[in-house]
């Protein structure tokens, strides 16, 4: 007899074969992270099928299997090689096995070139996602696979990690968009996630093997990885253990089975993990505490005898919050409730049972604020829409008129507004990356088997809380898998988590140096300060007392009554909020169509009300709503790619040459395009707006954690090679252009060197000229020696002369461009100021113009009321010496050194204010965004930093530019 | 802020400050801390691990910049914070490569944290030899150069002796014995102001060697991995979750590519970009110069190594060879080309399961280290390359699962 046991992240299973390798018995439980005594009871049922076996062959496999394996003495097998031991006994024929489980997923290839891979630490589209997004969805795990079997549209759903996706779903399910359809995106999600993520460009083929929970209960996942790859995979008998078999073929020592139970005990009873002082340290502590706390009380009043109110709705990521305030700022009534997904039925049912019950109190006005205010405003004829960090506010300053600082973390995003002299001074929001916030905590309870207010209570009096660190989701999930193997208790667990919530918010968000540079008057609110944990763990890690309303959660909606409070006394008139008897005729319907106005082809939510009128949301620009095409004239990005567009190609004599448009050739263009032009090449550019670039080449990305201009990349090569271009031309360049304004005028490594990672992972490459070799363009007699190195193979005819002679039209196209971006800047700043419209410098690299990479952003800030300017036509403004006087980083790479500039020009312009797109993962902005903040700040600006990726949805970006211009004191 | 603001390192502070130095490699930051007195300074190598180093980090640098910023810097800050130093007295080193990486602006990330920790007066120094944020205190001229450079050539001798040895020590302990033997005599020699001499070099390092080579050997096939990746996470056992000591606790022989190749390679580097780019002629000059001094004592080291049982490790050149073709040499960045001919270096000398330690997101790794996996097992098929990213937060249990998948193939 041989057992495996394979204790994974989530799951337990047992696999007990005969001497022959038949499998006898077999068991699969979740184990809520209590693994002993789950396999306590999987071996008491073992014991009852098979009462004569006590001692049998056994060895340990599984992610939270190598704990128990060391503690109890017994013989470990890593889990991919147990996999590949059991396929090549069982399936030998097999070529890729894909397995995804709880929190990793594999992929094997088999046979001579073996290579295994898992999913690295970034990259949480596994078991553990699929949970996280059915909870989201509200529908059970199983029920997700029905779903998607019905879904009829499929929407893109960024596939990098667990938190890129949840942005991209969470909008669309408060847009309305159909949860069969995101059901299907989602398990599209997973399989190309995987796919990418782990095979690297490697191909899948051949015969394909499926295992794992996700893969053998969900038939439609297997489907979406059989389309992606083209093939169609099977999922063998006891797919869900393999790694169980393959461990048990491995086993080589007698265990007691009988015994194996308190080993494992004994073993649990011994662990350590990192931990931090307990919350609370005895009841009277916790009991001033409480006490304290219950002092800051919002004033109530009595709806039944109330005759007039105003209502403020909180339409939030997972909930949906109600006040109805009096005139005097008492609270009447209120409602805190899940959205289930949809947050317009739980508008019109609050709405009818208010209506109902107290018909002799009339609204005056509402106000709605929220990721779903815009929905909720049409569907309900809303009087007023505010941004939430205005709603916050509005709120926090009505209980302590001199507060400083408010701290609010609700479902997804973490706010925090730095007040001064009464105005919101400075706003900080999480990054989509580590928005970790209540809807995490949520998950996490959920998965544990808690509901989370049970939850939140029992880690009150945890002794020894985990220390989790403070990162992403991910990251956090293996931390607990660890703490768990650790031996750690559920209630210390829930502990770590509050206070990791807390350090993620103060150490990624706020990052404040001392307690001091948050203020005196703190304000902490939203639905997850409502768990006594996180309060707590908050005041201990800045050893200060803050004030938590007793409202926490309703703090966006109750500032939204008091604002649509505000604006009635100034605008006067009747509340066009739907009253009673239309409120009896209320429908709502949604579909989603595909928008046909110009290429973006961007997947539109209509959602009809009853008045017939549409609501249009997916769009990323106003056509499909106004059906006019959007203004530029005072956005510098469109001016800037209109230039490069008209760089078409020429016939010439020596044929075509390819060129892709991405990173730095977004500004060498010009360069190149001229060179080659003047050499008799035709020059093909690879598309703006071609949207699916960058899938085209996904298949080929390396490292994911790269940034995503430069993934985008991959698929510009690809989309050459397609056209049937045997030459293409995209040069290593370790530096850029010398503007004389930093101490040196280096690239960044990626922009530097990203043609070699092309050239070794894009294989057709190979079968053509690609020419990527080291250039620079400092040295113009270098450079003509090294053109004529690279191209003269290729091209015999070519003479160093020529080269020489077609790089001066090079440059002064080069410059000629340059002039103009400046020219037309000034021509929009002037426009600009004569009209009084606040102007935004937007802030990146050239290839942040890109609209496939900032996702239309500026487009978001013109269509906001602003003028938009880019860094490189303000830079130049700013002389080398007022820079560099000033800098406290080293200046040393070109496009780096123009965010300086521009930054040091918008703190000395009073009209203008400076908005820095960062893409995720560039890791010189960590360096630049820092500096770049300084600088705004110590002239009392405020920096706005918007952090962008694969994520197509452009809520986050749109709150903060609204918070921004509410701050400016503008309307939007 | 202006520069002249900045705390000054001056000549008489040599006399009266202690200076930290963040550790990395135990065996060369001893002996650099002895080159070091023996020029006359006071050095510590700081010795502080553990969260606390992690947590004052996050607290001071931005949690996006890399990982071993963060690491050094929190050590720094975390050491000033202890009480243990005498804050008049005390001054901080952090060496400078001045490339196209990020890396080259970590002074200043420290000048921003200490500032922000209430450490803003006390002088930093920074290691570099292009002369950047220059401290009249602290002159790295020749002599020092060559004492430095001396105690990098024992270190890399004495540490690959020791990795080739340990595994295989019939008596436990007997190796990191005779290192540790080893090691204060050449602190000795360095305060005597006798080691860097070349003929003395040439004596110690044989007789190191030959010391090494006597100890008895169990003779057992072990699995053999290599260790590379971006210089502190590969060096340090802070910044790899101790990934050493779990190595040697799995039974196997690791190797880890020394010092001397990294300073050679960016010695190295202005060579290229002046034949790619053109440059000052003066600084191709001087940058030779130094190639064939690196050179020399490279020699003096492999020679030594070449005492049986052992076999010497490709020379630098011979290392660089081997990316001809497969990376530009151009591609200077971090440890830029170097990273790939090390994992081609290491699969040709039987070290086919690499570990590729680098930190979350870093930069030049996309290139030289993931970008090029492809690549280097078309030539090494049977290299069994991992790449694993170290962070804050990353999770132990994880790294090591991946680290015990690529045990189990080569099995």
């Amino acid at each position: 007899m041989q057992i495996g046991l394979d204790i994974g992240s989530t799951t337990v299973k047992i696999a007990v074969l005969d001497d022959a390798g038949k499998l006898l018995f077999s068991k699969y439980a979740r184990h809520a992270s209590r693994i002993t005594e789950t396999i306590k009871n999987i071996l008491e049922e073992l014991a009852a099928e098979m009462p004569w076996l006590k001692t049998a062959r056994l060895a340990i496999s599984g992610s939270a299997g190598i704990g128990v394996a060391e503690g109890c003495g017994v013989q470990f097998v890593q889990e991919v090689f147990a996999e590949k031991i059991c396929t090549e006994r069982l399936n030998p024929d097999t070529d890729v096995v894909i397995e995804l489980g709880g929190e990793d997923a594999k992929i094997l290839f088999l046979g001579r070139h073996f290579d295994a891979r898992m999913n690295d630490s970034c990259a949480g589209g596994t078991g553990a996602f699929i949970d996280q997004m059915a909870s989201l969805l509200n529908v059970p795990t199983e029920e997700l696979d029905k779903l998607a079997a019905t879904a009829k549209t499929r929407y893109t759903i960024a596939s990098r990690c667990g938190v890129f996706a949840k942005s991209d779903i969470q909008p669309l399910l408060n847009q309305g968009a159909a949860k069969n359809d995101l059901a299907a995106s989602i398990l599209d999600a997973v399989a190309s996630q995987a796919i990418t993520g782990l095979a690297k460009g490697r191909p899948i083929k051949g015969n394909v093997l499926y295992l794992g929970g996700p893969l053998t209960f969900f038939g439609c996942l297997r489907a979406s990885f059989d389309k992606i790859l083209n093939l169609t995979g099977t999922c063998p008998d006891n797919s869900l253990y393999y790694v169980a078999m393959g461990c048990a073929f491995c086993a080589e020592n007698p265990v007691d089975l009988t015994t194996l139970i308190d080993k494992m005990r004994a073993a649990d009873a011994n662990r350590e993990f990192d931990h931090l002082p307990p919350l609370f340290t005895s009841e009277e502590e916790y009991n001033a505490f409480i006490a304290r706390h219950t002092r800051d009380n919002v004033p109530r009043g009595d709806i039944a005898t109330a005759t007039e109110a105003y209502l403020g709705i909180d339409s939030g990521s997972t909930t949906i919050k109600i006040a109805a305030v009096a005139p005097d700022g008492k609270l009447l009534d209120s409602f805190y409730q899940s959205n289930k997904g949809n947050p317009v039925i739980a508008v019109r049912d609050y709405l009818t049972d208010f209506y109902n019950k107290y018909p002799n109190c009339k609204i005056i006005a509402s106000a709605v604020t929220g990721y779903g205010e815009e929905l909720i405003k049409h569907a309900f004829h809303a009087d007023y829409g505010i941004v939430e960090t205005m709603a916050h506010f509005i709120a926090a300053k009505s209980l302590l008129p001199d507060v400083d600082f408010i701290l609010d973390i609700g479902g997804q995003d973490i706010k925090c507004l730095k007040i001064h002299n009464g105005c919101i001074d400075n706003i900080f929001l999480n990054e989509a990356c580590s928005s970790g916030c209540g809807s995490f905590l949520q998950t996490f309870a959920g998965i544990l088997g808690y509901s989370a207010g049970d939850f939140a209570n029992i880690g009150l009096f945890a002794d020894k809380p985990v220390d989790l660190g403070s990162r992403c989701t991910v990251f956090m999930n293996s931390n607990v898998k660890q703490a768990q193997k650790d031996g750690a208790s559920v209630a210390n667990i829930s502990a770590g988590l509050c206070i990791s919530i807390v350090k993620n918010a103060l150490f990624k968000v706020i990052r404040p140096s001392s307690p001091e540079d948050l203020g005196k008057h703190i304000v902490v609110q939203g639905g997850t300060f409502l768990n006594n944990c996180v309060l707590r763990a908050f005041e201990q890690e800045l050893n200060l007392e803050v004030v938590r309303p007793d409202i926490a959660g309703l703090m966006g909606a109750y500032g939204a009554a008091l604002y649509a409070q505000e604006r009635q006394q100034v605008h006067g008139g009747e509340s066009t909020l739907i009253n009673a008897e239309q409120l009896k005729n209320f429908s709502h319907t949604v579909k989603t169509v595909t928008c046909g106005l110009c290429s973006n082809h961007c997947h539109l939510t209509v959602n009809i009300f009853a008045d017939g009128k549409p609501y249009i949301s997916g769009n990323r620009c106003e056509r499909p709503v106004t059906h006019c095409a959007p203004n530029d004239s005072l956005n510098l990005y469109r001016y800037k790619l209109q230039l490069l567009e008209e760089l078409q190609p020429v016939p010439g004599k020596r044929g075509k040459i390819g060129l892709p448009l991405g990173l730095n050739m977004y500004e060498l263009l010009p360069f190149w395009h001229t060179f080659f032009t003047t050499l008799g090449f035709e020059v093909i550019t690879s598309p703006i707006n071609d949207k699916t670039i960058f899938q085209k080449g996904q298949n080929t990305i390396p490292s994911d954690t790269v940034c995503y201009p430069a993934k985008m990349m991959h698929g510009h090569i690809k989309w050459l090679l397609a056209q049937g271009l045997t030459s293409i031309f995209y040069p290593c360049m370790t530096y850029n252009v010398d503007e004389d304004t930093s101490q040196n005028c280096y690239n960044c490594p990626v922009v530097a060197y990203y043609p070699e990672v092309l050239a070794a992972n894009i294989e057709e490459l190979k079968s053509i000229h690609f020419f990527y070799d080291y250039l620079g363009l400092l040295n113009k007699k270098r450079l003509t020696k090294e053109l004529y190195k690279m191209l003269h193979p290729a091209y015999a005819d070519i003479s160093e002369k020529e080269i020489k002679k077609a790089l001066t039209p090079a440059f002064d196209a080069y410059h000629a461009f340059e002039d103009k971006v400046k020219a037309q800047g000034k021509k929009i700043i002037e426009e600009a100021r004569s009209k009084n419209m606040p102007i935004v410098v937007l802030a990146g690299r050239p290839y942040h113009t890109d609209p496939k990479i900032n996702h239309g952003i500026d487009r978001l800030i013109t269509g906001l009321g602003a003028a938009l300017v880019s860094e490189d036509a303000v830079a130049g403004e700013i002389p080398r010496k007022d820079l560099n006087e000033d800098l406290e980083v080293l200046n040393q790479w070109t496009y780096h050194s123009r965010l300086y500039a521009a930054a040091k020009y918008t703190a000395e312009n009073s009209d203008m204010n400076m908005v820095q797109l960062v893409s995720f993962g560039c890791g010189c902005d960590a360096i630049t965004a820092d500096e770049c903040r300084r600088i705004l700040e110590e002239s009392d600006k405020i920096y706005t930093e918007i952090k962008i990726d694969d994520i197509e949805n452009l809520g986050a970006a749109r709150i903060r530019l609204r918070s921004l211009f509410a701050a400016l004191g503008f309307e939007c | 802020m202006s520069e002249n603001a900045l705390p000054v390192f001056t000549k008489d502070m040599k006399a009266t400050h202690t200076i930290l130095v963040p550790g990395m490699l135990p065996f060369h930051f001893a002996l650099l801390r002895s080159a070091l007195q023996s020029c006359g300074y006071k050095a510590e190598i700081l010795q502080n691990t553990g969260r606390e180093v992690i947590e004052t980090g996050l607290k001071y640098v931005n949690s996006d910049i890399c990982y071993p910023a963060l690491l050094v810097i929190g050590q720094i800050i975390s050491a000033l914070e202890s009480g243990k130093y005498d804050l008049e007295k005390t001054a901080v080193i952090l060496s400078q490569t001045g490339g196209g990486c990020r890396a080259s602006n970590y002074i200043y990330l420290l000048r921003k944290g200490m500032e922000k920790a209430g450490f803003g007066n006390i002088p930093i120094i920074s290691l570099n030899v292009n002369g950047m944020n220059a401290q009249p205190g602290f002159e790295l001229n020749l002599p020092m150069l060559k004492k430095l450079m001396a105690a990098v050539i024992y270190g890399d001798t004495l540490m690959y002796l020791a990795n080739r040895t340990r595994p295989y020590e019939t008596i436990k302990g007997a190796v990191d014995e005779l290192a540790n033997k080893w090691l204060n005599k050449l602190e000795n020699a360095f305060l005597e102001g006798k080691a860097q001499a070349t003929s003395t070099m040439k004596q110690l390092s044989k007789a190191l060697a030959e010391d090494f080579a006597a100890l008895p050997q169990k003779a057992e096939e072990k699995i053999k991995v290599g260790i590379v990746g971006e210089i502190y996470i590969k060096y340090a056992g802070l910044g790899n979750n101790n990934l050493e000591q779990f190595l040697q606790k799995q039974n196997c022989e690791y190797m880890l590519p020394g010092m001397l190749n990294f300073i050679m390679y960016c010695a190295d580097t202005y060579l290229t970009d002046y034949k790619l780019y053109g440059g000052k002629f003066f600084k191709y000059g001087i940058s030779k110069m130094v190639m064939v001094y690196l050179k020399k004592l490279e020699k003096i080291m492999l020679h030594a190594l070449d005492t049986q049982p052992f076999k010497p490790p490709a020379s630098y050149e011979e290392t660089k060879a081997l990316v001809k073709n497969v990376i530009g040499y151009g591609n200077n960045m971090g440890e830029g080309w170097l990273l790939t001919a090390e994992m081609l270096e290491l699969a040709k000398n039987g070290y086919n399961n690499i570990i590729c330690a680098q930190p979350f997101g870093c930069l030049p790794n996309h290139i030289a280290g993931r970008g090029m996996l492809n690549k280097i097992k078309e030539i090494a098929e049977d290299a069994n390359i991992l790449p694993i990213d170290y962070d804050s937060s990353a999770s132990k249990v994880n790294q090591e699962n991946r680290i015990k998948l690529m045990l189990a193939t080569a099995e």
